[in-house]
């Protein structure tokens, strides 16, 4: 099962977050690539390697690069670097242990699609994070890696680091936008706010994830095809996930893309080593926390996209949040209901509204306040934030933040229905009774 | 805007090649429609009757797909799907079904969900009656609500500005206010706060919503969350009735009237395409707190003593009855003709009136009295005769794309609020280059592709070398523009297509022919048209009809129409008359033996009070007619007639560009005021000499059928253009010729400038102490005091901060007055706004002289 290791290759060293760690161990390689190429041929190598967004849509990188209208001036690549899906934790990681490979591939993605100026948006809690990235960019402009001239030849381009000021919100790339342009961070529509097209102050933008822009320097140094052998057919080389919860070894694990499954994560001992105290599974978040539950039966899916999309939840993230038999799942239910409505940007009605609305809901059972209608109250005010509750969710709201409040109450509901009732007809009942089985 | 249902021809029938149709083919309920390529999607739909609900979205502002209430089920060629009708534009083969279930379902979700924590105020709400949100309820979402949870709480209402409140429960933060601030007036003053369900509009700490144009929120509120002061708990929308009118600013903003029981209770703007888009000022929307003011006059008024027995030397005002009051006046003005003939008689003022009202008492004192001194502005505009020899363009046309704008006039967010609001929409929106060659920065400098500080006395060179006019150069700088300046200005207006000149005074302290002179300059680039920049009510009406000396109706003159005058009103003066300054100064000297002042009040507007004050103690008989008593009234007026205010009348009004549009009375004037075309007209009577017309249709009639501008705007035609008629309509080659542009005289040479001295500009604010402003109960504290305004530069030199007490000195007088640091103000110059509390500086002005210099002393 262990695969060579791309993006977190340099985890063990510590020391890899300074420059000449980074160069001793074969940094910068790929950029040096990169500049005796065209652009056009580095793009072909992303092209090549299928390198699919690792942001959670999993939309493939070098199709995106290639939707910037052709002789539109400036352009701007954007890093998005604000993660806060609950349970993920990937981003955080690559920042903070490696930040040079990320810079490495941001310069590398503005050689080849031509783009003049590299915003790195980090999330406003990673502080350490932040650190690192800064210290790592005055490196690199010190060294000649980034600006003017780089590495002597004719390619300039500059990276601007900003910090979030810590909405949730901003992961979503437009909202990202609008907060980088000093505005709240709400999501733009789209249409007509496709960033390729009408992105960062109204020109042409790319925005891609930390992790992807990490893929890239050893995409260009090895070679796409190289990339492209790694992983399964519609899943392509490594990719990163975070698994945390009721598990032995919570961590960042790199894993080939699409043939391991979730068993080999959750349960391997190489990666998550099993059910904390010998608990049985109850369920599990496969793609943080928008995504719907996977349960014991999906243990066996493979971690990769389209398989994870046809058993109706997603890859998403790249967090896998593990529950054991002893868990709550109203309060699991609440906890990510409670985190949504807070987070939302209070933009459109029916997130602003519906989701604080299903968390009052929520509250209330939980203290006992429950009603019998309040189960077809939860689906039906679901059903206005997201029509059909299906799987990919429709959505009445701007940004899909809204539907994500939908998916962990129509998982609970489905599968853990007894536990609500229990808790609207059971009064005195507050604790899960223990081996419920 | 043209969308009509095609019928598909029937299968198998032979048709001839079809006409290609216009624009864009797309079906709403399974009808196929076509609609304008580019039309809001939200908006075509309701062109063909098919209305969607909606609460964020506002056909003047940008859309944000917010609220969610206009979801319809669209297929775009990737099959049905729920998409915001407010933020797609038609498309061909576009597919909307605004009646699906799926649609239905959407808008009953976002109308429950806005519900949800909406108190159920109704009653007690402003807006219930006429509240999108309660109309809405009726037709969508369920008719009772599940809600069990207790609604969000704020603190209500709290006032965000002097004059709107703002209530956060009932808010469905739908982004209108928020947007107006930011997008159409420029001043982004209240915002969205915290995030989520608790999200908020309001503003921040010490920095309240003091824009000149909040009341437009109040008005685009689509729940009762902003209400106005003024009109909070007066009525309820039911109980009022309305009438469409229009304003009688420069601009003739389109406004609905709405009253109770013959009370004015509420203005509001209507979307007029070619003028005020639905926006008004705040000053002008609140106005109608004056017309139902305790203060109004009801009853003439003659000198009396303090037992109330009319006496000549009486020292107060008496009350009586019109005959009497007509009396004394026609007496006066037989006296006046027997002694000293009729260039003794003077009419200053005139500009609150209407067309009709001008037009009567243009033709009372030309025609019948027989005097030509008659001016309707009071040395602070443009002489009528510029004015009436303008090219006009349109407000459409100054701010469609391509255009270029001149500014040469004072700061229009000051002097005119919704041209303001247009200009800065063709600036923001349109790519409209705006040049400003003012004394200081205006309200529209941060849009403007070039601000030039001109200081006052150089703006005629300065013209004049970026025109290319004939000796002038480049090669030097003019006062404090610099050569490159100069140059980067001359290649703007030569590239210019088409360029709008906003001719106006920048300050009452230079002199008129300065600006004359940049208008000399610009006048002879033949691409180059105008829009008159004078602040004052229906002064371009006045000009128009004749309220100024020289000036004949019609925009044509004495020389140029007199017989034509003489054969329809019997006589026309023989000679030019004077100007108010010429009028005052005659007073002065004891040869003004009657003087009206038609709604003037020179003691506070002109720029000499000392001329002024002498004008009215030495002309033997004056006679006010204001809706008011003002200071000059109270002060010398032996009779004050009472006139019918705004919304008291019928008429019409002329705005900047000559367009005409129909004023409409709403309620009935207070006691036994009367319109000021009645007035005039029973004065001719009573001097036997009756003008021949007992209503205002027959004025507009007589109108129509004399002046060489208004050919075909009889009172039908106006009537029936709420849009108003753009003059002239036609030339009619019988009529005489109107004034064309000429050259008005040579430039006067640049003043000097000494460095030790700061060049005076007093100009203009939005609110003030003026006589309509100053009743008004919601905004009559709202004019500042009065401060001398400098730049952060001169006042380090001058070694003083804000606050501090100096004394300004001119050649003529010096006054004390505090500090104001402002850095839009240009450099070596002292600003000072015109009649503020605790501030008048125009005994420093020596009307004459190009510019005033003063100098700063601390006291």
């Amino acid at each position: 099962m262990a695969v060579e290791k791309i993006v977190t290759r340099r985890f063990d060293n510590l020391k890899a977050h300074e420059l000449d760690e980074y160069v001793a161990t074969g940094g910068y390689e790929g950029l040096r690539r990169a500049l005796s190429m065209s652009p056009s041929e580095v793009h072909d190598e992303v092209r090549t390697a299928s390198l699919l967004g690792r942001g959670g849509a999993g939309f493939p990188a070098g199709v995106k690069w290639g939707f910037c209208p052709p002789n539109v001036w400036p352009r701007y690549l954007v890093v998005n670097g604000d993660e806060s899906e609950p349970g993920t934790y990937k981003d955080r990681q690559l920042l903070e242990r490696d930040p040079h490979q990320v810079i490495e591939g941001c310069l590398i993605t503005c050689y080849a699609v031509g783009l003049t100026q590299c915003f790195l948006y980090v999330r406003g809690e990673m502080a350490h994070a932040q650190e690192r990235i800064a210290k790592a960019l005055n490196e690199a402009y010190a060294a000649g890696y980034v600006g003017k001239n780089i590495l002597g030849s004719d390619f300039s381009v500059d990276v601007v680091l900003h910090w979030g000021a810590g909405a949730y919100i901003v992961g979503e790339e437009t909202a990202l936008i609008e907060s980088l342009e000093g505005n709240r961070g709400m999501p733009r529509l789209k249409p007509p706010f496709f960033p390729a097209a009408v992105g960062l102050y109204g020109q042409p933008t790319i925005v891609n994830n930390v992790e992807t822009m990490a893929n890239i320097p050893w995409i260009v140094e090895r070679g796409g095809d190289a990339f492209a052998a790694m992983g399964a057919e519609n899943s392509k080389g490594t990719r990163v996930f975070a698994v945390s919860g009721h598990v032995n070894k919570p961590g960042v694990y790199e894993v080939e893309f699409g043939t391991t499954t979730f068993r080999d994560i959750i349960m391997g001992d190489e990666y998550a080593g099993g059910m904390r105290d010998g608990k049985a599974l109850k369920g599990f978040v496969p793609g943080g926390a928008s995504a719907p539950w996977f349960f014991e039966e999906h243990l066996d899916l493979p971690l990769e996209k389209v398989a994870v999309d046809q058993a109706g939840s997603m890859l998403g993230s790249g967090a896998i949040v593990v529950m054991d038999e002893d868990t709550d799942m109203v309060k699991a239910c609440h906890n990510l209901v409670r985190f949504f409505a807070r987070e939302s940007c209070g933009k459109c009605t029916p997130c602003r509204e519906g989701t604080t609305w299903l968390e009052r809901i929520l509250s209330r059972i939980i203290a006992g306040q429950g009603r019998p209608s309040d189960l077809s109250l939860l689906m039906e005010v679901s059903e206005n934030i997201s029509p059909g509750i299906a799987w990919p969710p429709r959505q009445t709201t701007i940004c899909p933040l809204g539907p994500s409040a939908v998916s962990p109450i129509a998982s609970a509901l489905e599968r853990f229905r007894n536990e609500f009732e229990d808790y609207i007809t059971l009064s005195d009942r507050r604790v899960i009774p223990v081996g419920a089985a | 805007m043209s969308i009509d249902a095609t019928e598909s021809d029937a299968e198998g029938v032979e048709v001839a090649e079809p006409e290609p149709e216009p624009g864009v083919a797309f079906t709403v309920n399974g009808v196929e429609y076509r609609a304008e390529p580019g039309r809001n999607l939200i908006d075509a739909c309701e062109d063909v009757g098919a209305y969607i609900p909606r609460f964020c979205y506002h056909p003047r502002m940008k859309p944000v797909g917010m609220c969610r209430m206009c979801l319809v089920e669209v297929d775009t060629g990737r099959g049905m799907g729920l998409q915001p009708s407010c933020m797609l534009t038609v498309s061909e083969g576009m597919v909307v079904d605004t009646e699906s279930e799926v649609t239905k379902k959407a808008q009953d979700g976002v109308l429950e969900l806005l519900l949800i924590n909406h108190p159920l105020d109704c009653p007690v709400c402003d807006k219930g009656g006429e509240c999108p949100l309660q109309d809405q309820t009726m037709s969508y979402g369920p008719g009772e609500s599940r809600f069990v949870e207790e609604k969000r709480h704020y603190e209500k209402p709290i006032p965000i500005s002097d004059t709107v409140y703002l209530d956060r429960e009932r808010c469905i933060l739908c982004d209108r206010c928020t947007r107006f601030a930011k997008e159409v007036a420029g001043d982004p003053l209240i915002h969205f706060m915290d995030r989520g369900n608790q999200t908020q509009v309001n503003t921040f700490p010490d920095d309240p919503f003091s824009s000149y144009f909040s009341g437009n929120t109040v008005q685009i509120c689509p729940v009762g969350a902003l209400t106005a002061k003024p009109y909070r708990f007066k009525a309820r929308p039911w109980d009022l009735n309305e009438i469409e009118t229009t304003y009688p600013n420069p601009m003739g903003d389109r406004v609905t009237i709405q009253s109770s029981r013959n009370e004015v209770l509420r203005y509001l703007g209507v979307d007029s395409d070619a003028v005020n888009w639905s926006w008004l000022a705040d000053r002008d929307r609140f106005s109608f707190e004056a017309t139902m003011h305790d203060e109004r006059l009801t009853t003439p008024l003659v000198r009396g003593d303090g037992l109330g027995n009319a006496s000549a030397d009486g020292a107060e005002l008496v009350a009586t009855t019109w005959s009497a009051a007509l009396a004394r006046v026609v007496e006066a003005l037989e006296d006046a003709n027997n002694n000293a003939g009729p260039s003794s008689v003077a009419v200053i003022g005139g500009a609150r009136l209407t067309n009709e009202a001008q037009y009567a008492w243009a033709r009372l004192a030309k025609g019948v009295i027989g005097t030509d001194n008659v001016d309707a502005q009071l040395a602070d505009g443009l002489p009528g005769d510029v004015v009436a020899s303008l090219p006009r363009t349109t407000i459409g046309d100054a701010c469609a794309p391509g255009s270029t704008v001149v500014l040469l006039s004072g700061d229009p967010k000051e002097e005119l609020g919704t041209l303001y609001l247009r200009l800065r929409h063709a600036c923001v929106e349109d790519g409209v280059k705006l040049i400003e060659l003012t004394p200081n920065e205006t309200g529209l400098t941060r849009y403007a592709s070039q601000s030039i500080r001109v200081r006052p006395g150089d703006i005629g060179a300065v013209a004049a070398a970026i025109t290319g006019a004939e000796g002038a150069n480049l090669d030097k700088a003019i006062g404090a523009v610099t050569v490159k300046e100069l140059e980067a200005l001359a290649a703007a207006v030569s590239g210019s297509e088409r360029i709008t000149v906003i001719a106006g005074r920048t300050s009452m302290a230079d002199h008129a022919a300065l600006t004359v002179e940049a208008i000399n300059a610009f006048a002879a680039l033949d691409n180059t048209a105008f829009l008159p920049g004078l602040r004052r009510g229906n002064i371009n009406g006045a000009v128009d009809m004749g309220l100024s000396p020289e000036l004949l109706p019609g925009r044509t003159s004495l020389g140029a129409a007199g017989a034509w005058y003489r054969e329809h009103w019997g006589q026309v003066p023989g000679q030019a008359g004077l100007d108010t300054t010429g009028i005052l100064g005659a007073a002065a000297t004891g040869r003004i033996a009657v003087l009206f002042l038609l709604g003037a009040d020179p003691l506070t507007d002109f720029p000499d009070p000392e001329l002024a004050r002498q004008a009215l103690d030495r002309a033997d008989v004056v006679i006010a007619i204001d809706p008011f008593i003002n200071a000059s009234a109270a002060a010398a007026a032996d009779v004050v007639l009472p006139a019918a205010a705004f919304g008291e009348v019928d008429g019409s009004h002329t705005n900047l560009e000559g367009r005409i549009s129909p004023i409409r009375q709403k309620v009935t004037p207070p006691g036994t005021a009367r319109p000021d075309w009645m007035i005039a007209a029973e004065l001719a009577m009573r001097l036997g000499k009756d003008m021949g017309f007992v209503s205002v249709e027959e004025i507009a009639d007589e109108i129509a059928a004399v002046s060489p501008l208004h050919a075909e705007a009889d009172a039908a035609a106006i009537d029936a253009a709420p849009d108003g008629l753009v003059m002239p309509l036609t030339e009619d080659p019988s009529r005489p010729t109107r004034f064309a542009w000429s050259d008005l005289g040579a430039p006067d040479e640049p003043a000097s400038y000494d460095s030790y001295s700061y060049r005076l500009v007093v100009d203009r604010t939005m609110y003030d102490m003026g006589t309509q402003t100053a009743h008004c109960q919601s905004i009559d504290q709202l004019a500042p005091d009065g401060v001398v305004r400098i730049n952060s530069h001169e006042a380090s030199r001058l070694g003083i901060g804000g606050g501090a007490r100096v004394r300004l000195s001119s050649k003529r007088a010096s006054v004390e007055c505090n500090v104001s640091v402002d850095d839009r103000i240009a450099r070596g110059t002292a600003a000072v706004a015109h009649n503020h509390p605790g501030l008048d500086v125009r005994s420093l002005i020596e009307m004459g002289d190009p510019v005033t210099d003063v100098r700063i002393e601390t006291v």
